[in-house]
């Protein structure tokens, strides 16, 4: 029974695929779209547009609101597809995946997709600055002012030993996607620290909660924008000041995080084709306030991504209108 | 043994003591370590050779992706019936609407074992409604029931081949050990190279996870059947097909029954993982649930996750031993009526009620849940920060101090010694081998790590699992009101309740070891139970007439004749707590577990997180081999 | 007492089994005569059956005795080749089984040999009649016919009325019955029975022996049958065949195993029976002495001892022991008693037909 039915998708797939002339995986195949009954893979003419969900809430407030202008001013249907960064990336070559909106850095993989493949394109700034640094939380630079300067953390290195670190202070990392440069850092700058890896965004997002609320001392990796900062109180430790071309040695890096102009990440094939979709998401641009008062709403109030970005769309006509291909 | 002789001969003094072989070893291992502690400890290093050679292998693959041969006509077929395949589940499901599916359920607890598992399919499916996940559990079960048919489709051919050939079964062994203790995370990039994002890499990554407890058991079963009936059938002159057909796999139903269900829980047990490479349902609200750090968010679909296995297991049992209780369930015509009936009602239902399900009978449990968890979180904070210390300082800390800083070679003639003592010179050879292989990866350093937590969290699921185990086993209320939290403790996705471990731990190896703990407690318990209540009552009885107390029975008596399961219980709870590897890695605890998270997340550190993935297989399949002497099952055992 | 070629229903020569590694040498070399343990311990291998040869008449009951790794049950087995003997020549009604291709074989089996099991061999997941009709079906009877069959077979071993049960619902003796009715119902010519009443209680088992004793006389079917239970094999069997260490050390009638063993192995066996229960008055019949009067009560010679009691008891004369019409001696009260409490020993009897 089982057997026969198995038989019976073979047979199908077989039609669908074109009767077994060998299925390519690009942009282009039709076997893409078929694989995708959902519809996936062209955007053009399906109206379809296939944006990737990278896990963290700034982020889904910038899809949220793409999307929401998408389907409400200029009717596309959006798929919205849950990815970690990397994987995203790999999408832009299998066709399945058409935008990235928050995109930080990752110089490697921009060398791979847009130079060694050419299957994607920067579709230019977010408007939103991101900025990598140490923090800990406010409490901390009131009770000891001069912490905020990485030359005194050597002073203060007792307060942040943890079971972790190893009789040294400890400097609390996250998901390791992200970019990083602590441990070159931590050895260059002669710091009695030890970094310790949290795994994970909601490692570090429950340590710095747990650090304000108990008074715990805490010196972490963060970065903003992140609505974390409407929620707790943080202060930024300075590292010796970004100069340009300071972290190009990574195991030589001495000096603090530069400011990343995040950007939006398009296929080549959307590009090519997405016709007013990709327009839209050309010119979209805005503040990091626009986004921290979404994702706020999304995290703290307890509104859907829909929701508030339906909300912000409704109080800033003036902002999208200007998006809108004319 | 040729000890046992000599005192039989002469008096005790002239041979050397049971204990002293091993003081001895212990001695001069110890010496070895005092002298020589800091050397030969190879420190991890992030370009190790093996890690670029897999990168460069991951290269290879992603240039030639569209013009060999093998993915035109091979892989990316397969991708495309999956993706058909999932995609017809789907559309049924959802076609039938919430009514119907919930009308069709009922139908098939009716059909499986009477009103009580008709309920339970009825109230366990609307449940799924009422926490506001309808259509992410039903996506879920469209996933699951494409994994677990095509892990079916392959693997019972596969498991009644095992099951008749030792040589077939011999082959297969090693090949489902590495399916079953390697890391999803460790494949799962490569899977979206092959077969794309989406339900058809995700339908892969699960079935790899499910298929080989459906061969194994399918083996066992098929194996299994009274050599007398296949003899008689073949006295009578049956061909071997005919036996086959007609008796071997009859009479392996119910256990073949059992492989199913397995399939479906080892299914659902990847729901969350998969949703990272975007697989459909419950799992992506759990994955959106952690970057918001919020329990109430994912709670819902873990719950739903829970309820869904519960109804699912209950069902594929009862349908399993359906023939054994043919009395008690109904039978004959009344029997389809009475389901038909169940299952027309939901159709009409689903005709007269709208499409969705009603947002007012949601039951919004995220907010409540979320503050209760921060209360907890903010009050118990004190105390759960002490625990953590005491543990860490005390154990974690010195054994973990200990093993890194041990030259290799020592802690390589400590295995030897140990697994040969333990479990005889084979598997002690097997276990060296791995060893040595972690070292030659160069695993080294995160793989002593590793092998700290792991050894911590053993041994506390072992404590914790022999307590509640031996009161489950002296009060049946106990273990009726506790076998229902062992279940949810199994099935509920590790994420969910990681997030307040984190809050009141940290991100510390204890957080990891935490939930390796609730996630090994649950099998280490059900097998010390059934151990002791599998003691013989005639001996139960002799001890009683004698006189023992209550105390004298169980440890006179009962432990020592449960040793066999409760052995077999710390094999388990060794397999179960690598599993919780990776998940550790996510939470603080270093190690393999953080190169396999690492290798997923970044590109150019692929090769390190894969070969991580296979080291925590070595590792794996190490600790095995050291313990199994005991146990002469040599694989990781099914669940259940 | 050897039957002609052409009646013979099964024919066995020279069979050997051997078990291990490199059967084949051992069996053609010195080896093979070397006691088992030696065997074993030089070879690795277990010469289970050895050099056996015997013959069955058409309609015979015979038994195959022997203490358990005696080599019994891997005879039976051999018979029909579910275990491939390793040497010999074996014939069942004139077929030469050991040269049978595959599907002659199946033939034979679904045809003219079936078999009952030590234990049982039920298929739980079949009705009563579903499993005795199971060696129909596989020979491809169709399902009314061959339930019919089987509900006649059914009321034969006496279970009418539990077609429809499953084997898990019926006591022991009443699943065996099952695995006899299951044997028969194929019609076979020749029957093999391996231990199939060791598993039973006690009664039970003098039930089904009982119960063995009527088909055999109501079907008349040649019977091979394995017991490792001495008065079973002299309740049952015409012939026996004793077995030790994988080869036949006596072959002969129940009188004549407990009357004249052939060796103290046998006869260490048959020490506890009494003598009197199976012995015939021909066994302790004496020439009359001069002065003895023959006018005692008349008894055939095949009469057993034990039958003779009363007679021998309600009488102060001696007892005639008639063969037909002719005199084969007399018997006394003393020749009783002392019959009845002697023990066997290897020996020839005087008295022989």
């Amino acid at each position: 029974m089982k057997i026969r039915l198995m038989a019976g998708v073979v047979a199908l797939g077989l039609a669908v695929a074109g009767c077994g002339g060998g299925a390519r995986v690009d942009t282009g195949a039709t076997a893409t779209a078929a694989a995708q009954p959902s519809g996936s893979g062209s955007a053009a003419p399906a109206g379809t547009v296939n944006i990737a969900i990278n896990p963290w809430v700034g982020y889904e407030a910038t899809a949220a609101v793409i999307a929401h202008l998408l389907t409400n001013e200029l009717g596309y249907t959006v798929q919205k597809k849950e990815l970690k960064e990397e994987v995203a990336w790999a999408g832009f070559e299998t066709g399945e995946v058409d935008v990235i909106v928050e995109n930080w850095g990752h110089d490697d993989l921009k060398k791979k997709y847009f130079e060694e493949k050419k299957v994607a394109l920067s579709a230019g700034s977010t408007g939103n600055k991101g900025i990598i640094g140490w923090y800990v939380p406010q409490w901390m630079a009131d009770k000891y002012p001069d912490i905020t300067d990485y030359k005194n953390l050597n002073k203060y290195a007792d307060l942040f030993k943890t079971s972790e670190s190893g009789g040294k202070g400890q400097l609390l990392d996250g998901d390791p996607s992200y970019v990083t440069n602590d441990e070159a850092l931590v050895k260059n700058l002669k710091l009695d620290f030890k970094v310790v890896t949290g795994g994970s965004e909601a490692a570090l997002l429950e340590s710095a909660v747990q650090a304000q609320e108990q008074q715990k001392p805490l010196l972490f990796y963060f970065w903003t924008p992140h609505w974390l900062f409407d929620k707790v109180k943080l202060a930024r430790v300075n590292l010796p000041p970004y100069t340009a071309g300071c972290d190009a040695d990574p195991k030589k890096v001495a000096c603090d995080y530069g400011e990343l102009d995040l950007d939006k990440i398009v296929s080549k094939k959307f590009a090519d084709t997405g016709g007013k979709a990709y327009e839209l998401v050309k010119n979209f641009s805005w503040t990091n306030e626009d986004q921290n008062a979404v994702a706020n709403d999304i995290q703290n109030n307890g509104m859907s991504a829909e929701d508030a970005a339906k909300k912000w769309v409704e109080a800033n006509q003036a902002k999208w209108q200007a998006w809108l291909p004319k | 043994m040729s000890g046992a002789v000599a005192t039989l001969e002469t008096p005790a003094l002239r041979r050397p003591p049971r204990w002293l072989v091993p003081v001895a070893v212990g001695v001069v291992l110890l010496a070895g370590y005092l002298t020589m502690r800091g050397t030969a400890t190879l420190p991890h290093d992030d370009e190790a050779a093996p890690f670029l050679a897999v990168n460069q292998a991951r290269d290879w693959v992603d240039s030639n992706r569209n013009d060999n041969p093998l993915f035109l006509y091979g892989v990316n077929y397969v991708r495309i019936y999956l993706g058909e395949l999932y995609a017809a589940f789907e559309t049924v499901l959802f076609a039938l609407g919430w009514p119907g599916l919930v009308g069709v359920l009922g139908a098939l607890g009716w059909l499986a074992g009477g009103w009580r598992l008709a309920l339970l399919g009825v109230g366990g499916f609307a449940a799924l409604g009422v926490l506001g996940v309808w259509e992410a559990s039903v996506r879920t079960l469209a996933l699951v029931l494409t994994s677990v048919l095509v892990a079916l489709a392959v693997g019972l051919p596969l498991g009644v081949r095992a099951g008749r050939s030792a040589r077939v079964r011999r082959a297969l062994t090693p090949v489902l050990d590495v399916m079953q203790i390697m890391p999803t995370f460790a494949y799962l990039t490569p899977m979206v190279l092959f077969f794309g994002i989406g339900p058809s890499s995700a339908t892969v990554a699960t079935l790899i996870y499910a298929m080989p407890v459906a061969i194994r058991i399918t083996a066992l079963a098929v194996e299994r059947v009274s050599p007398t009936a296949i003899e008689a059938s073949a006295s009578l002159g049956a061909t071997r097909w005919q036996t086959l057909r007609k008796v071997q796999l009859p009479m392996a139903r119910e256990t073949i029954a059992l492989a199913i269900n397995q399939a479906i829980m080892m299914a659902l047990s990847m729901v969350v993982i998969a949703a990272l490479i975007s697989a459909p349902g419950l799992g992506s609200d759990i994955i959106r649930g952690l970057s918001r750090a919020n329990v109430g968010f994912m709670l819902p679909a873990g719950i739903a996750i829970v309820v869904m296995a519960i109804v699912l297991d209950r069902l594929t049992m009862a349908a399993a031993k359906r023939e054994r209780t043919a009395q008690a369930a109904p039978s004959g015509p009344r029997r389809y009526a009475v389901a038909g009936a169940i299952a027309v009602a939901g159709a009409v239902a689903a005709t007269l009620l709208p499409a969705r399900f009603p947002d007012a009978w949601i039951l919004r449990i995220g907010p409540p849940v979320t503050e209760a968890v921060n209360w907890a979180k903010f009050s118990w904070y004190d105390v759960t920060t002490a625990i953590r210390n005491v543990t860490s300082d005390l154990l974690l800390n010195p054994l973990q101090d200990v093993l890194t800083s041990t030259p290799w070679w020592l802690v390589a003639a400590a295995v030897l010694a140990l697994a040969w003592w333990a479990s005889g010179p084979r598997p002690a050879l097997t276990a060296l081998a791995c060893l040595l292989g972690l070292a030659l990866l160069g695993l080294w350093e995160h793989s002593m790590a590793t092998l700290t937590t792991v050894l911590v969290a053993v041994t506390v699921t072992l404590m914790l699992g022999l307590l509640l185990g031996v009161a489950a086993a002296r009060s049946r209320g106990f273990s009726a009101v506790q076998r229902p939290l062992l279940d949810a403790a199994q099935t509920m996705p590790s994420i969910v309740y990681l997030l307040p471990a984190l809050a009141l731990f940290g991100a510390t190896r204890f957080t990891a070891i935490f939930a390796s703990v609730i996630y090994a407690v649950p099998p280490v318990v059900r097998l010390v139970e059934d151990g002791i209540r599998g003691v013989s009552p005639t001996t139960v009885e002799a001890a009683l007439s004698a006189g023992s107390t209550g105390g004298q029975l169980l440890w006179k008596v009962q432990l020592p004749m449960a040793r066999g399961a409760i052995l077999l219980a710390a094999n388990q709870g060794i397999v179960m707590t690598l599993a919780m590897v990776v998940v550790g890695g996510m939470v603080g605890a270093g190690g393999l577990g953080y190169d396999v998270v690492t290798g997923f997340s970044q590109h150019s550190e692929f090769g390190m997180g894969f070969v991580a993935g296979v080291g925590t297989v070595l590792l794996g399949i190490m600790l095995d081999r050291i313990t199994q002497g005991a146990d002469r099952r040599s694989s990781p055992q099914v669940r259940g | 007492m050897e039957a002609g070629q052409d009646s013979a229903a099964i024919e066995v020569g020279g069979l050997w089994k051997i078990f291990g590694p490199r059967a084949d040498r051992v069996l053609n070399g010195p080896d093979k005569d070397l006691d088992p343990s030696e065997l074993r311990r030089k070879t690795g291998c277990t010469a289970a059956v050895r050099d056996v040869t015997f013959t069955v008449r058409p309609g015979e009951m015979f038994v195959v005795m022997g203490l358990s790794g005696s080599g019994k049950s891997t005879l039976v087995r051999c018979l029909t080749r579910l275990v491939e003997p390793t040497a010999g020549q074996i014939s069942i009604g004139g077929e030469d089984v050991r040269a049978a291709s595959p599907a002659r074989l199946r033939e034979l089996r679904r045809h003219r040999v079936s078999m009952v099991f030590q234990h049982f061999g039920l298929l739980p997941h079949r009705k009563v009649i579903d499993n005795v009709a199971y060696g129909l079906e596989i020979q491809g009877v169709p399902r009314r016919d061959r339930h019919a069959r089987a509900g006649e077979i059914l009321s034969l071993v006496g279970l009418d009325g539990y077609a429809d049960a499953y084997p898990d619902q019926l006591s022991g003796g009443m699943q065996q019955r099952v695995g006899l009715a299951r044997a028969l119902a194929v019609e076979p010519q020749v029957m093999l029975f391996d231990e199939p009443f060791s598993a039973l209680d006690p009664l039970i088992r003098r039930d089904m022996q009982t119960e063995v004793v009527r088909l055999h006389r109501e079907v008349g079917k040649t019977m091979v049958f394995i017991t490792h239970d001495l008065s079973e094999a002299l309740k049952l069997g015409e012939r026996i065949a004793i077995m030790r260490a994988g080869a036949i050390v006596q072959l002969g009638t129940p009188e004549e195993v407990v009357g004249a063993p052939a060796d103290d192995y046998v006869a260490d066996f048959v020490r506890d029976v009494p003598r009197s229960h199976v012995l015939s008055l021909r066994w302790i019949s004496r020439e009359p002495e001069p002065d003895e009067r023959l006018d005692g009560p008349v008894l055939p010679a095949a009469t057993v001892i034990r039958d003779a009691v009363p007679a021998v008891t309600g009488s102060g004369r001696p007892i005639r022991v008639m063969d037909g019409d002719r005199l084969v001696g007399v018997v006394d009260r003393v020749d009783i008693l002392s019959a009845m409490g002697e023990a066997p020993s290897a020996r020839v009897p005087e008295a022989r037909s």
